[in-house]
């Protein structure tokens, strides 16, 4: 029997600094697994397209940010708001080292799909020892 | 608080209640804060509704859902929308770090403020937004009336 869904509200962000465009922030929801040889996040973030996707590895920190344009025009009025509507951003701190030029992302139905792929550990070599 | 008095004057009871009620409802608009969101989180999915002259416009967030696994209908007074998230599964051998997004299904139906035309209702679903396009039935319609 399939659950129903809940609603939920989304969660802000208390921002640490000041963002040069007022608004609110939220901190989309994760699905974080790891495979053998990648780690994948699936990120919930509706409305954003792929060219107000920012993906910022660096220092083992994992960046995403994601504009979101308004979608009202302009002559349009209130009548009920139930959620609203600001960026995305998140930041995670990996622990694995990612091989940067692998990094693969896709943007569909406003889940983003990274999969960042794990470095291989270096192979045990054996050493063989001369006497001399 | 219970206020004991040495006579009893009923006279004086009633008005002290409803001037602590009058207080009550004072401070309770305090809380209320001016343009965020009027509706703690109720059904899902949460919608925003909007309109301009023409029609309105019905917005709700449902990422990872295709056009067709929503089912939205509408008759001249109410809009239907119900439909289930999957989310797909993984290989079997995943670790899972974390797990927030939900899945389950969904149906939710509420009714407009004023009537519509059903038969020219439109719908479309991008990046997870789904946008639902109402137009006001004819006698909906504001009109200007000329002073002559």
């Amino acid at each position: 029997m399939s659950n129903s869904l809940q609603a939920k509200e989304k969660q802000e962000l208390a921002a640490s600094g000041e963002q040069i465009k007022p608004g609110p922030v939220f901190i989309p929801a994760a699905d974080i697994f790891e495979t053998d040889k990648a780690i994948v996040l699936l990120a919930d973030i509706p409305g954003v397209k792929t060219k107000d996707l920012n993906i910022d590895l660096r220092d083992n920190t994992l960046t995403l940010e994601g504009e979101i344009m308004p979608f009202e025009g302009a002559d349009e009025s209130a009548v009920l708001t139930e959620y609203n509507v600001g960026k995305y951003f998140r930041q995670f701190t990996l622990s694995e080292v990612i091989d940067q030029s692998k990094i693969d992302a896709k943007l569909t139905d406003g889940v983003l799909r990274l999969t960042l792929p794990k470095v291989g550990k270096a192979t045990p070599r054996k050493i063989a020892v001369t006497a001399g | 608080m219970i206020m004991r008095r040495l006579f009893d004057t009923p006279a004086w009871r009633p008005n002290l209640f409803e001037e602590l009620e009058q207080m009550r409802q004072r401070m309770s608009r305090f809380y209320e804060e001016p343009g965020k969101t009027t509706r703690r989180a109720g059904v899902f999915p949460l919608i925003n509704v909007t309109e301009n002259k023409e029609s309105y416009f019905i917005r709700a967030e449902l990422p990872g859902m295709k056009a067709d696994e929503i089912d939205i209908s509408a008759t001249a007074d109410s809009l239907a929308l119900s439909g289930e998230r999957k989310i797909p599964a993984e290989d079997k051998n995943v670790n899972y770090h974390r797990r927030e997004r939900e899945s389950g299904n969904f149906s939710r139906m509420f009714s407009l403020p004023s009537p519509i035309d059903a038969s020219k209702a439109e719908a479309k679903m991008t990046d997870g937004i789904l946008t639902v396009i109402l137009p006001k039935a004819e006698s909906a319609k504001p009109r200007q009336i000329a002073i002559r």
